[in-house]
């Protein structure tokens, strides 16, 4: 498998303080590839660092392509969707506003048309709350819209954070589900940052496990599933 | 009664223009936090831009637009060259910015076309119609214009794709920039079109107060007054506010008459209407904070 995305040495800084140590990795295509690390770890950093949220330093290349100096709406153009810590819902706009507002970039009507039908076959109930305020809509389904609307970027990537914050398991389960089918059906690769590294690690094919801004393990899901060590000192299970 | 008609008329017109403004400071405050105290001074830039392409020979509607059109290239390049370094700054900074402003578009405005007031014409055909006698053609033709304006205004944000990203980027500029919407030219536009609105608004006005660097003082504090009634952070409140404001001016204004009349006392009268609306403006903000219409924003801590 050819490598979507190469991270090396990936640096991010708030302000003066430097917050990523110089994080490397690569991601396959069609992959599902999860980070994991106790809070503080720099996850979401990660995450941020890549679509240039933060300030950051080192070389990102996606497909061939540096984007280490793009800014996040160009970054997004070249098909790298976001769903952000906290969903990012348009809170005043509706949900059929928010979905819209997700294909901006795109002119091909028919594609966006098809899009649109695919995703509330994902979720059928966003079609049921297509004009309600997004703000009203409850954390599973403000989690079910964010996907959506990453979806609706049409993405060649899809990075994830923390989609199970807050949710009930039940919920959880269901947009696991849905995440694994977007992955196969819409060859959408995901990189995935999660706090509950059991459910996390049964989705993903390889895993990065980030302890304070570096890599401390790296590997086939399966093998960091079953290093007791790494378990139990990182992932606390 | 027909007096009384005549004020709630005249009223209208007047929030017509509040409405305007009011729209005006809505749209740069939503999407960045700040009021901008410039924009009635921007207007009456404006406003002699066009009286000025008139002097030089273009009809009314002509010159209207073309000053629209230059107070919106002016408006998105104060945003891009003077506000935009200021990102970052603490809303002290900005708002130093606006007086700085508010002061420069004013002398410039003097040193260019002198500060004698000069007379502004009606576009609207000086008709006698039956009602003729509670509303006069201009004060309708500035209601009606207005409301053309609000109208296509609100047909741009909700039905164009590029209204759409313009009011997400103002919600939540995160979120549409993942969205791939390019949020500081979003901000730029807003700018541009805050200017085109009090393009607009001062050409309507300037007939009925002259034309003159002072013009929009009043009209910008009736303007702030209708935005906080109605809700700094909703459009539509901003615009009833605007209309609210008039109406209520001339109101106090009239009863203000008719005790003294009865009664021989004088309460109140023309000169009290700017602090009565005030006042009013204060009470309705101590029991509605948010305004009529505005939302209460909670953060998160």
């Amino acid at each position: 498998m050819a490598a979507l995305l190469q991270v090396e040495g990936l640096k991010a800084f708030y302000g003066p303080s430097e917050a990523l140590h110089g994080v490397s990795f690569t991601l396959d295509q069609g992959g599902i590839t999860t980070i994991l690390g106790a809070n503080g770890a720099g996850k979401t950093t990660t995450l941020r660092a890549l679509v240039g949220m933060v300030r950051r330093e080192g070389k990102v290349i996606l497909d061939g392509k540096p984007i280490d100096r793009l800014t996040t709406e160009k970054i997004t153009r070249l098909g790298v969707a976001h769903v952000p810590e906290g969903r990012g819902t348009f809170t005043g706009l509706s949900v059929d506003e928010n979905l819209r507002i997700a294909a901006y970039t795109r002119n091909d009507k028919q594609g966006i048309k098809d899009d649109l039908d695919r995703v509330f076959s994902y979720f059928p109930r966003l079609k049921e709350r297509i004009s309600q305020q997004a703000g009203t809509l409850s954390g599973g389904e403000q989690q079910m819209l964010a996907i959506a609307r990453a979806l609706m970027l049409r993405p060649r990537l899809m990075l994830l954070d923390e989609p199970s914050f807050g949710l009930a398991p039940l919920i959880v389960q269901e947009i696991f589900r849905i995440m694994r089918l977007i992955n196969t059906e819409a060859k959408v690769s995901v990189l995935l940052v999660e706090q509950n590294a059991s459910l996390a690690l049964e989705l993903a094919n390889e895993a990065y496990v980030l302890e304070t801004g570096n890599v401390v393990m790296s590997g086939p899901a399966v093998e960091v599933k079953n290093n007791e060590g790494i378990r139990r000192s990182y992932l606390g299970y | 009664m027909e007096q009384l008609l005549q004020q709630i008329a005249s009223g209208l017109a007047n929030g017509a223009i509040y409405a305007c403004v009011a729209l005006a400071l809505v749209m740069i405050f939503a999407a960045t936090d700040h009021l901008n105290f410039a924009q009635g001074e921007m207007a009456m830039f404006s406003t002699y831009l066009c009286w000025q392409l008139m002097q030089w020979g273009l009809g009314f509607w002509t010159s209207l637009v073309i000053a629209a059109a230059v107070s919106f290239v002016i408006g998105v390049l104060i945003e891009r060259i003077i506000l935009r370094p200021l990102a970052g700054a603490s809303a002290l900074s900005v708002v130093v910015v606006f007086i700085g402003l508010l002061a420069i578009f004013h002398s410039l405005a003097g040193a260019i076309w002198s500060h004698t007031i000069k007379s502004f014409p009606s576009p609207f055909p000086d008709v006698s119609f039956a009602g003729s006698g509670i509303i006069g053609p201009h004060q309708i033709g500035m209601i009606v214009v207005t409301l053309l304006l609000l109208l296509s205004l609100f047909m741009f944000f909700t039905f164009t794709k590029l209204g759409l990203a313009m009011r997400a980027a103002a919600q939540n500029p995160v979120s549409a920039r993942l969205v791939g919407v390019n949020v500081d030219w979003m901000l730029a536009l807003g700018w541009g079109l805050a200017a085109a609105i009090g393009a607009v608004a001062g050409a309507m006005v300037a007939p009925v107060v002259y034309l003159e660097p002072n013009m929009m003082a009043s009209i910008l504090l009736y303007g702030f007054a209708g935005a906080l009634v109605g809700g700094i952070s909703s459009p539509g409140g901003a615009v009833f506010g605007g209309f609210m404001v008039g109406v209520l001016e001339n109101l106090v204004a009239y009863f203000g008459n008719l005790t003294e009349k009865m009664f021989g006392v004088y309460v109140i009268g023309n000169g009290e209407k700017l602090s009565v609306a005030l006042i009013i403006v204060v009470t309705i903000l101590t029991l509605k904070p948010a305004g009529l219409f505005g939302r209460v924003i909670t953060k998160r801590v």
